[in-house]
């Protein structure tokens, strides 16, 4: 496959940064996105130019570290993560457009590495349940309905990814943020900090300086975990109950 | 800042003020149609002048208005700052951006056909409850009772074709509003239920199709009868 790759390059947070294009060969239509993006690098390490900055790690669809913003779409044209994409997905002779993230609270780094550590002070916020030390508790020790589990399992699959915000027309992080509210409300161990926790990381959801949600369901269709907005109206429910019965004045 | 303002200050309060009022907005739309429809009533606009004096003179209503003044301004005040937050969340856009593979149209412009609502509300308020409260009023008799004749003031207005066609185009605007903002509205509230989501969704399409067809029938209708 030759490709055109149009491609965001940016030195640091103050630059202003632009597209840059390069043209691509010998791509195979079985390489996943970031081994070509890969094949990219290699050719301009070889002309000693820099090479393009993007964020990936574990390769498996599993970690939550690669992003890019490809042909007008978080992940590309696939519901999938970017190392997860293929070439197939793609035609010959193609122009590629590839940016990075776009919000206020994922400030770019370099080129296509945006800082998403963001999600991880809304995680402090509250993300978390309290356990005693002592002996290991014996599995199953508290019950939890099959459907329960299974339920705030789905929502646990949210590898924190941004594509959400990334996918979103305000850049919310709401999906994101209810997928973590949901995961531990949903379960007997999350119980004991429930309403703290909703207070808690949607102040910091708001402090990051993350947009609101308009219900366009755009997070939803482009993430790659399928994680839905349910979760949306169950962390609104658990804020607004937070909210009103709390003795937080 | 008290717990009240801290919570309608947040992201997630401004969403509720914005579903609340939207909601009540819904209801006021169906009581405003029903009004309305008394306009195609073929006795001269006796029953509309009646409806429309008893609406003016009952306390309850008056109230109601008011809030519904108020509900008004509050969705729209809201809806100015939450775009303004939305806009400051994301300073640089994307270059390329599919977003009707992800999501509908008027889910992402409710602000543009809000504000085509608003300006069709003021001239809307202008020409009839600014006439009815305020202005020189022709009257009719009906029972030895003196009443208001609202009904000459519409049917004037629904004789120039412009105003129909205003009329109409902003029904169209309305509908697509609606089309979103009514499942939208429950989504926010948290209430989203496998039972009961998947009506709320039909509920609201069948809603911001028929209530909008019904109002832009009535000039429709008038412009007709006046030819």
């Amino acid at each position: 496959m030759k490709l055109t790759l149009k491609v965001w390059r940016q030195k640091n947070n103050a630059d202003k940064g632009g597209f840059v294009s390069y043209p691509i060969g010998g791509i195979s239509k079985d390489m996943s996105f970031l081994e070509m993006m890969d094949v990219l690098n290699e050719q301009l390490t070889e002309k000693g130019e820099d090479p393009v900055h993007f964020d990936h790690d574990c390769r498996e669809g599993i970690c939550g570290m690669c992003s890019l913003h490809i042909n007008g779409k978080p992940h590309g044209p696939q519901q999938t993560t970017t190392c997860q994409l293929h070439m197939r997905s793609f035609s010959d002779g193609e122009t590629i457009t590839i940016e990075p993230w776009r919000a206020k609270a994922f400030p770019v780094v370099k080129d296509l590495v945006v800082d998403r550590s963001a999600f991880d002070r809304i995680i402090q916020a509250g993300g978390y349940v309290s356990v005693n030390t002592g002996g290991v508790p014996d599995a199953n020790e508290i019950p939890i309905p099959k459907k329960i589990a299974d339920e705030a399992f789905d929502a646990a699959t949210c590898i924190g990814c941004g594509a959400c915000v990334a996918a979103c027309k305000n850049a919310s992080a709401m999906l994101f943020t209810s997928a973590k509210v949901s995961q531990l409300a949903m379960l007997p161990q999350g119980q004991v900090e429930r309403k703290d926790r909703a207070e808690k990381m949607i102040a910091q959801m708001d402090a990051e300086g993350f947009g609101a949600c308009t219900n366009t369901g755009a997070c939803a269709a482009e993430c790659p975990k399928g994680i839905s907005l349910t979760n949306i109206a169950r962390m609104n429910r658990e804020y607004f109950t937070a909210a009103f019965t709390t003795e937080n004045v | 800042m008290s717990w009240v303002t801290k919570t309608l200050n947040s992201t997630l309060g401004r969403k509720l003020l914005m579903a609340l009022t939207g909601l009540f907005l819904i209801l006021f739309l169906v009581v405003h149609l029903a009004g309305n429809l008394q306009l195609l009533i073929p006795d001269n606009g006796e029953s509309f002048n009646i409806y429309a004096e008893t609406m003016a003179n009952n306390p309850f209503i008056r109230v109601v208005s008011i809030g519904n003044f108020a509900f008004i301004l509050i969705h729209i005040i809201y809806a100015a700052v939450l775009s303004r937050q939305n806009k400051i969340a994301r300073p640089v856009n994307y270059a390329t951006l599919k977003a009707s593979t992800n999501s509908s149209w008027s889910s992402r412009n409710m602000g543009i056909l809000g504000t085509v609502i608003l300006i069709f509300l003021i001239i809307h308020l202008r020409g009839f409850w600014y006439e009815f409260k305020f202005g020189e009023m022709p009257t009719a008799e009906y029972g030895g009772m003196i009443y208001k004749d609202g009904f000459k003031i519409v049917s004037e207005a629904y004789s120039n074709i412009l105003y129909v066609v205003i009329y109409v185009v902003s029904m169209g605007f309305l509908a697509f509003h609606l089309s979103h903002g009514f499942a939208s509205a429950f989504q926010t509230l948290g209430l989203n239920h496998a039972k009961y989501s998947p009506l709320i969704q039909k509920i609201g399409t069948g809603f911001s199709i028929l209530i909008p067809a019904l109002f832009a029938l009535i000039p429709i209708v008038m412009y007709i009868q006046s030819l």
